[in-house]
């Protein structure tokens, strides 16, 4: 039996990004707020010490930040049709673990979606007519729009301190930003960071083909920077141990970076670490949460009563614990009923790679957010009248750095060892570059989230299972993305440049992204969505669930932006709205 | 000469000093920490790297160590770009990554059942690190003796190339493990031993970062990422140091 | 939403038993809060609240030459707190450092400074301390070893480095300049930790806040001399340093960080205008700058690889640092400093900054102890404090030798 702990006004469960900003609203608005977080306190001092954090081995291929498969994995499969099998290794994508979660390992790219994107599916009917969406695909809007949107995208940006070159200040299109950018209300907090050699020679050859080309938004920032909490951050320092690694000098903006400072400091703050949520208690009538049950780490059962639940964890966990706890009803995809876990999405990896003779990039120079990009061949930012499909890719050169045990180019057809091996190895480790197109996923109907039916994790409880293959449209226009990329690559001239778009079936083992979306999506309509525009379960009015769970489907951009603005957004919900009269705050 | 390096194998290390603690408000229940006030700070504390010492074997016994340098020795040869991964020490760094959490797959998922499944849903084999190379070391001894009349170590070195070669592409079948894993999870961790940091046995003195122009460890790049196009040729750093601090005159 | 409810009720009832209960007294509630805040501007709680104990409790364990001394619990418990003095003993304490029945207080409370606190502001603070909860909590403050545990010592000890009085106002300075030296010299007590101490433990005071080393920690010199103390600060440097914690110079660390946490942060602009005002406007030290080392020492050498590799990542290449964050390290105070304790002790073993309602950060310096030798330290910080426009005699290995033995006792 659970031991009670004293009841609270609000309970937060996973302490990264989306987590942390509702926990500095809430407790600013004067709620008694308790984090519960599954792994342990991070630390920049002691976690990320400059001597210990660039170290290869140990985080890139041992992942030592991210959550331990022996704590909670995913079962995955390709179709409805297969047996799902544990992956026992994170390969494809890299869940995050401890305080600032994620947050603390990622790349730093801080692009906001398009105005466009929030109502995808009536924007692609309105420009292309009632048949454009080919007929496999599930896409639908957000239930709302750029209007509410960005004044909380911008609450994102000066707490994170991102770096960048606006491209469409208030409608007016800017120089040097990207003009494919929907307005913003004020210019980037940071200005770009300097570029290394590889972006900037994309950026010439991109420019002199008549493409827009513009830095990379980034949270790993340019400059010394007062948030807008009072947390100072420090200038990105180029070290190139950044995706996959906790960051040493305070640039990259992280939620142990940027909010916990101020929100530890508050006494009415409790965090709890090594806490891992095992369900959320519903009163009898199931439309109610009384709390949450967690266990710690030396296997004691606790009960937390709240009045509030909010679910900020990982889009897989989120989902994971409605369907442990029973909030919202099963996705079927046969039935094509139920909200909890529909509409999962991915994203596809495309780029291309070029090898050199006559040129000397220091690829160990970089960061996870220093780069330039196109937008040319984005989303709905081309006319893809008679192309077949929809969606596109986010084209970019961003050199995240070069630790060799992950990064040695060679051409295909290099013997694996041996003599040539190592000389291949060498010529091309300093001349190499990339491309990337990290393009767009969009949700189908047999791709969803449900609870494994054999594999359990080490407490007894199902795992998540994901069922998920690429759908045809998104490897039509992973194709062209990266024709697309090709032709800037061959006009930069390299000795050889070599294609990779996404192909064939979604494989678990090679990294793609950690960008999973959906499974308990927003929307308009409780029939086809979990939470309303608050992020509020349309079933249990005092549940919210925030991260990337919400979203109906993936843009060819990176989540986290977006992710920190349906936080606040949730946050300003609560704050304004739910608190002086709590209950459902949009009538199904 | 640096003496050895302090690495403690508990992950906090941690003591107490006077009044530094005094406005640190941590409380810890049975499992769970609390944490409330102020963020908290230990001095002395870092989370350290794992890490075991020199000299001697900790998983290997003899006869798997003389197989696995033999081995090494012919994934990453000797020639004018560097030493051999023998001599890098890639089998040292793999018997160390075999003796720690790695070896056991201690971190990983490894709850059955275990069923062979689609090549997109990778490896789902029961057998630990620890378990793949005793099995495959042991099944690779067992062919040579078998069909070549000798032990792999004693083999020239073309013929040491062509069994590798056979395993890789999994023409010998051991009967035990799946020849192909056990190459690949030799191609992986040697490949690690020879381009990791020198602290954990391999990538001695620095050998393939000084050879691919990779300056390891170091953290700021401010006054180099306008140099463009140009060879920087800085010596590489490793998180015990680099030679540079201790030159005298 | 019970428990928002309940909140609300909860504010309504506070305020209806605050006005019946407050009306009747005469000024106590102005004194009482005059009281309060000087004991802040005291830092009282440094010595008299435990870590995680109640209010001004006692319990803190104050490392000397000469043993531990515990602070004493001064909440108004008649048993084991001063409920039974009365505000004349209470005054007498300040004062005299004489405690209740006439033994004499070691000079870790520093009556030294604090008998310059005028009568009022004695009442004032007594006031107040009157009005805490009373916690019963036995602490015994003396213990140091055989002989100085005996207090007759103190007699003669107070003979070499007491001088009682209260502050007199030196009328040929501003009236911010006499109230900056009443804090400072009075109940802000700096002296106790910037002053060089004698062999005896009693303030050096022709050397007044040159710098001293208490607990392995160097507090530096705070008078204005330009090159060791803060004489290159402006006054609204140094407001900005006591009031956040930090400011483009520098970031409050260890005992340092504690103070502003809970005293300087919170005192009104006027007083630490003044406290600034009077730092600037007073004395300089008139020691002697030594010639910064050549770039080919091979300790300067050794240490600019050093730094390369794990300083400059933070402290930026140029060693200015990064205002609010890093602490800038050319032209420093305490980089310059004669004696290097501060600084081989937060690269041994680390350090968190204080963080303040104002600049809430609290970054901290990792440790490197496990990391880089004792020449390795030694180096680096040679290297430090002889660049940059900073000059100071090199650090030797013995040093932090010796510092790393006796942290990690």
């Amino acid at each position: 039996m659970a031991k009670r702990l004293p009841p609270t006004d609000a309970v937060i469960i996973g302490l990264g990004w989306a987590g942390a900003i509702i926990a500095n609203e809430l407790t600013d608005e004067g709620l008694q707020v308790v984090a519960l977080e599954r792994g342990p306190w991070r630390d920049t001092a002691a976690d990320f010490n400059i001597a210990t954090a660039p170290d290869e081995l140990r985080y890139s291929q041992r992942q030592d930040l991210m959550l331990r498969t022996a704590q909670n994995t995913i079962t995955m499969r390709n179709n409805p049709g297969q047996k799902a099998l544990p992956m026992r290794n994170w390969g494809s994508f890299h869940p995050g673990n401890g305080t600032g979660g994620a947050g603390n390992h990622w790349a730093g790219i801080t692009f906001r979606f398009q105005p466009e994107e929030f109502r995808l599916k009536s924007h692609l009917t309105e420009r292309y007519g009632s048949t454009a969406v080919p007929e496999q695909l599930t896409l639908q809007d957000w239930g709302t729009d750029w209007t509410e949107m960005e004044p909380f995208y911008d609450a994102f940006d000066k707490v994170a301190g991102t770096s960048g070159k606006a491209g469409n200040l208030e409608n007016k299109i800017q120089d040097g930003g990207n003009p494919y950018e929907g307005p913003r209300s004020s210019e980037y907090p940071t200005r770009p960071l300097r570029q290394p050699y590889g972006p900037t020679l994309f950026a010439q050859a991109a420019r002199d083909m008549g493409y827009k080309p513009f830095p990379v938004p980034s949270a790993l920032i340019s400059e010394p920077y007062t948030n807008s909490l009072g947390v100072t951050m420090g200038p990105c320092t180029f070290c190139g141990f950044c995706t996959n690694y906790g960051c040493a000098n305070y640039s990259k903006a992280t939620a142990i970076t940027t909010i916990i400072p101020v929100l530890v400091r508050k006494s009415n703050f409790t965090c709890r670490t090594n806490s891992e949520v095992l369900r959320i208690l519903m009163d009898a009538s199931g439309k109610r949460a009384t709390g949450v049950v967690f266990v710690d780490s030396s296997g004691e059962e606790w009960e937390q009563p709240a009045d509030i639940v909010i679910v900020t964890a990982f889009t897989f966990e989120n989902v994971r614990l409605m369907l442990l706890s029973g909030v919202g009803e099963p996705y079927d995809p046969i039935t094509n009923t139920g909200t909890t876990g529909r509409n999962y999405a991915y994203q596809t990896a495309n780029g291309v790679q070029l090898f050199f003779d006559d040129k000397n990039f220091n690829p160990f120079i970089g960061a996870g957010a220093v780069g330039m990009g196109i937008d040319d061949f984005n989303n709905d930012n081309f006319d893809h009248s008679g192309l077949g499909f929809i969606g596109g890719g986010s084209i970019r050169v961003t050199p995240i750095g070069a630790a060799p045990i992950g990064n040695r180019p060679t051409p295909p057809g290099t013997p694996t060892w041996g003599s040539e091996w190592k000389k291949q190895t060498v010529k091309n480790y300093l001349s190499t570059m990339s491309i990337g197109c990290e393009a767009s996923s969009y949700s189908m109907r047999n791709n969803y989230l449900s609870l494994d039916p054999t594999y359990c994790d080490r407490l007894g409880r199902p795992l998540l299972r994901v069922t998920f293959d690429f759908p045809e449209n998104d490897l039509k226009m992973a194709q062209y993305c990266t024709d697309k990329v090709g032709e800037i690559a061959k006009a930069m001239n390299p000795r050889q440049y070599v294609k990779n778009p996404s192909k064939g079936h979604w494989n678990g083992g090679p990294y793609q992204s950690s960008h999973v979306v959906g499974g308990f999506v927003m929307g308009a309509d409780p029939k086809t969505s979990s939470v309303n525009k608050y992020l509020q379960s349309w079933d249990v009015s005092n549940v919210f669930v925030v991260g990337a769970s919400a979203f109906p489907q993936n843009p060819g951009y990176n989540p986290t932006a977006t992710v920190g603005a349906l936080a606040f957004k949730a946050a300003d919900a609560i704050r304004t709205l739910y608190v002086k009269n709590p209950g459902p705050l949009v009538q199904a | 000469m640096k003496p050895p390096l302090p690495f403690k194998q508990s992950r906090r290390h941690f003591l107490a000093s006077g009044v530094a603690a005094i406005f640190v408000a941590v409380a810890s229940t049975a499992g769970a920490t609390i944490i409330k006030g102020v963020a908290p700070f230990k001095p002395f504390d870092y989370n350290p790297p794992e890490t075991l010492g020199t000299g001697g074997w900790y998983f290997f016994t003899p006869q798997e160590a003389r197989l696995m340098e033999a081995l090494v020795e012919c994934l990453i040869p000797a020639d004018e770009l560097s030493v051999s991964g023998l001599d890098a020490g890639c089998a040292e760094f793999i018997d160390r990554q075999l003796a720690g959490s790695y070896g056991t797959f201690e971190r990983l998922y490894m709850q059955g059942p275990f069923v062979a499944g689609t090549p997109e849903q990778g490896d789902q084999s029961p057998l630990v690190p620890q378990r793949r190379y005793r099995l495959g070391l042991a099944a690779l001894e067992r062919h040579c003796q078998q069909t070549l009349g000798k032990s792999f170590v004693e083999l020239p070195g073309e013929q040491k190339d062509q069994v590798i070669t056979s395993v890789q592409n999994g023409e010998i079948v051991f009967k035990d493990i799946d020849s192909k894993m056990f190459f690949a999870i030799l191609l992986q961790n040697t490949m690690e031993g020879f381009f990791a940091d020198p602290i954990y046995g391999g990538n001695r003195d620095m050998v393939s970062w000084k050879m691919l122009g990779f300056p390891g460890a170091r953290y700021d790049y401010r006054d180099y990422i306008d140099r463009h196009n140009e060879k920087l040729d800085l010596p590489p750093l490793s998180i015990s140091g680099r030679p540079e601090w201790h030159k005298k005159g | 939403m019970n428990n928002l409810l309940l909140k609300s009720v909860g504010i309504l009832a506070f305020t209806a038993t605050a006005a019946v209960a407050q009306a009747p007294r005469d000024d106590s509630f102005e004194k009482v809060a005059r009281g309060r805040y000087l004991a802040t501007l005291a830092d009282c709680s440094a010595c008299h609240t435990a870590a995680g104990g109640a209010p001004f409790a006692g319990g803190v364990v104050l490392q000397t030459p000469f043993g531990d001394l515990v602070g004493a619990n001064i909440t108004p418990d008649p048993d084991t707190g001063i409920g039974r003095y009365t505000e004349e003993e209470f005054q007498r304490v300040m004062s005299e450092g004489i405690g209740k029945g006439g033994y004499h207080l070691y000079g870790a409370m520093p009556f030294t400074a604090y008998t310059k606190v005028s009568k009022s502001d004695n009442s004032a603070i007594y006031a107040y301390l009157r009005s805490v909860e009373p916690v019963r909590n036995k602490v015994e403050t003396n213990q140091l070893p055989f002989p100085f545990n005996i207090r007759a010592s103190l007699i003669g000890w107070n003979f070499l480095n007491f001088s009682k009085g209260e502050f007199e106002k030196n009328p040929d300075r501003s009236a911010e300049w006499n109230r900056g030296a009443y804090i400072v010299e009075g109940l802000g007590h700096c002296g106790t930790c910037h002053t060089p101490k004698t062999s005896l433990g009693g303030d050096e005071n022709d050397r007044f806040l040159e710098g001293a080393t208490l607990q392995n920690w160097h507090a530096p010199n705070i008078t204005a001399d330009r090159h060791r103390g803060i004489g290159s600060w402006s006054t609204d440097e140094i407001v900005q340093y006591l009031k956040t914690g930090t400011n483009r110079f520098d970031t409050a660390s260890g005992p340092m960080a504690e103070e502003v946490e809970n005293s300087s942060q919170h005192w009104n602009d006027a007083d630490l205008n003044a406290v600034a005002v009077y730092l600037k406007e007073s004395r300089t030290s008139a020691t002697e700058v030594p010639d910064a080392l050549d770039a080919d020492d091979t300790r300067i050498v050794a240490g600019k690889n050093i730094y390369a590799d794990r300083c400059s990542a933070c402290h930026t290449p140029d060693g200015n640092g990064i205002p609010r964050l890093f602490p800038k390290l050319s032209s420093a105070p305490l980089v310059n400093s004669d004696d290097p304790t501060s600084l081989i002790r937060v690269v041994l073993a680390g350090s968190r900054a204080g963080g303040t309602q104002a600049s809430p950060t609290g970054p901290a310096m990792p440790s490197f102890a496990w990391n880089l030798s004792d020449d390795d330290v030694a180096n680096v910080l040679t290297y430090i404090r002889n660049r940059w426009g900073n000059s100071a005699v090199p650090v030797a290995a013995s040093e932090v030798k010796e510092l790393r033995e006796q942290l990690q006792e």
